[in-house]
């Protein structure tokens, strides 16, 4: 458990002349849950499209699993990494999007087997296999053959969590996963993501609902204005904030 | 299931008591204009309709004589092999183009913006009297490294005939307007379609290829299904090539020997009618096969990608880079 997952070192991000991450450090070890929190325009969203590259750094290092993410080091040179060996480094880390961004034209089955046979070249016999168990754990089995429009948002965000998964991915990033759902369908989506998190697996979780970072996650961290204010355990933080920008936050959600 | 059906049967031996319906039995309204109009129409067609059948400068029978001539019928197919080699080129061409332009590469970028350029900028007869030159302007094409002997060489009026050189004039034409066709259906697939993708390790070309396209071909095939009759139109300008094989320059050329242009001109209409009436029912056919695409590109992920995306996306995505922003705003 304590082996580090993700190392991120003073990162910086500037989008025009807007400075959206301020030296934000943190790690997260393997099983770790971490909860992000902060309002909008704190720098979460960015700070997790980094992480995979989604987006690039202006300064600071991401390590994932020891590797530097989206440069290779030699001495004190960096050396951009081709397209190719991003995109590498990005099957091991899943990604769930606040719009779910599932693949319109294709099946919940078609949507999870579409990137292990592309891109991670699983024979398709095996890559349905495996799609079917996964869909079966984010209970949607009876949905295999429905398209993305037919499904409800919830059943959406839980068909790409398995889309996320079949990647067998070591590390995965929440962004706001419940954000654009009804209220009554949030609790499907985080049901899957307490029984994955119980399951091992390491996740940085972007989000608003309160109660789930207390419950399921190890550690939290307050961003606000691209720094990390605040850092520790949910229940301390959240009984017990030591910042005002923190306890000012929590009140308006809480 | 027996519960529901007496209770259905409860409901309805109460009645009217429960619920009264005021079904509806209007009387239609009526359109005395629309009517009027119509009829003025009918009358109006009538007229000319018969009219025309004794015109003689129509010269029906010449028209029923030359309707099926082998002439025309070998024309008529010269005319349909025109429109569809080009067509094919031009439709894997201009998708060629569109992601050209969309790539990250510069070069890339600007090799097509230029033949765009030259290509959209220059009318297409004016192309097409070029390619008939082309083998005046280069006498011998050849195959080899510049400055030592070519390893193949062909005489260039040999290697190609009049023919081809109209496929490939009214080709690399087209090539144009479909890139841009091409280029709004990429456009036109949500961006988060795009991120998702590369978040699963998708390189750039498998998530074209796979993600991009096949959502993109909705908006791409109505309009290619409109440039593909307006080829069918647009192939009667091979004549600057010069080819007279086809439908137009053939039933001129037959009218020149009759010294009767009239009834050869309206079997030509008659074929490019007959052709592109096909051509509009295999459209309507391939749009309803596509559908499907458009009920589900409709579907919630795309109504919240739109919502959420302008503002966290900003800045990000550089493959796909400015051109999309910008057309994006543009539409809306």
């Amino acid at each position: 458990m304590n082996d580090t997952v993700v190392k991120v070192e003073s990162v910086f991000k500037k989008f025009g002349s807007n400075q959206v991450l301020r030296g934000v450090s943190l790690e997260v070890g393997r099983g770790e849950v971490l909860c992000v929190i902060g309002p909008s325009g704190s720098g979460k969203s960015t700070l997790l499209r980094c992480l995979n590259h989604l987006e690039t750094i202006d300064a600071g290092r991401i390590y994932i699993d020891s590797n530097l993410i989206g440069y290779r080091q030699s001495g004190d040179t960096l050396y951009e990494l081709h397209p190719r060996d991003a995109a590498k480094q990005r099957r091991e880390i899943g990604m769930v999007f606040q719009s779910f961004n599932l693949f319109a034209h294709l099946t919940v089955l078609e949507n999870v087997i579409q990137a292990p046979i592309t891109v991670g070249k699983v024979a398709r016999a095996q890559a349905i296999e495996e799609a079917k168990e996964l869909i079966a754990r984010v209970g949607l089995t009876a949905k295999l053959d429905s398209y993305p429009a037919e499904l409800s948002g919830g059943q959406q965000q839980r068909v790409a969590i398995a889309r996320a998964l079949a990647m067998k991915p070591k590390l995965m990033l929440f962004d706001e996963p419940t954000s654009a759902l009804d209220p009554e369908l949030v609790g499907e989506v985080l049901d899957v993501m307490r029984d994955l998190a119980d399951s091992g697996m390491t996740m940085i979780v972007v989000t608003h609902e309160i109660g789930f970072a207390r419950e399921v996650g190890d550690s939290l961290i307050f961003m606000d204005a691209g720094e990390i204010i605040e850092s520790g355990s949910p229940r301390d933080v959240l009984a017990n904030p030591q910042q005002p920008r923190t306890r000012e936050f929590l009140s308006k959600v809480l | 299931m027996t519960q529901n059906s007496n209770f259905k049967q409860e409901a309805s031996e109460q009645g009217p008591s429960v619920a009264v319906f005021y079904a509806i039995k209007a009387k239609k309204l009526r359109h005395p204009v629309r009517a009027i109009l119509a009829a003025a129409l009918i009358l109006l067609a009538l007229v000319v309709a018969v009219d025309a059948a004794y015109r003689p400068a129509y010269d029906w029978p010449s028209v029923g004589k030359y309707l099926f001539d082998h002439r025309v019928l070998e024309a008529m197919i010269n005319t349909v092999q025109l429109t569809v080699f080009s067509m094919i080129i031009a439709i894997v061409l201009g998708a060629l183009l569109a992601i050209m332009r969309l790539s990250s590469n510069g070069v890339l970028r600007t090799i097509a913006w230029f033949y765009l350029w030259v290509f959209r900028g220059t009318p297409v007869y004016v192309q097409l009297v070029f390619w008939g030159l082309i083998a005046v302007i280069y006498q011998n094409m050849s195959i080899g490294l510049p400055f030592a002997e070519p390893i193949f060489s062909w005489q260039t009026k040999a290697a190609l005939n009049a023919f081809t050189l109209a496929i490939v004039g009214l080709a690399l034409n087209e090539a144009a307007y479909m890139a841009e066709i091409v280029r709004a259906g990429l456009l036109s697939v949500d961006r988060g379609q795009e991120e998702a993708a590369k978040a699963l390790g998708f390189s750039w070309w498998q998530t074209i290829w796979n993600i991009i396209l096949p959502q993109a071909m909705k908006v791409i095939i109505p309009p290619t299904g409109n440039e593909l009759i307006s080829m069918l139109k647009t192939t009667s300008l091979v004549t600057a090539v010069p080819y007279s094989f086809d439908l137009y320059a053939r039933t001129h050329d037959i009218a020149a020997e009759t010294f009767n242009p009239i009834p050869l001109l309206i079997v030509a209409s008659i074929w490019y009618l007959a052709i592109t009436t096909l051509l509009m029912i295999a459209q309507h056919f391939l749009e309803r096969r596509f559908d499907k695409g458009q009920r589900f590109g409709a579907g919630r992920s795309f109504s919240a990608g739109r919502n959420f995306g302008s503002g966290r996306n900003f800045g990000a995505g550089r493959n796909f880079g400015r051109g999309r922003n910008s057309t994006r705003s543009q539409v809306r």
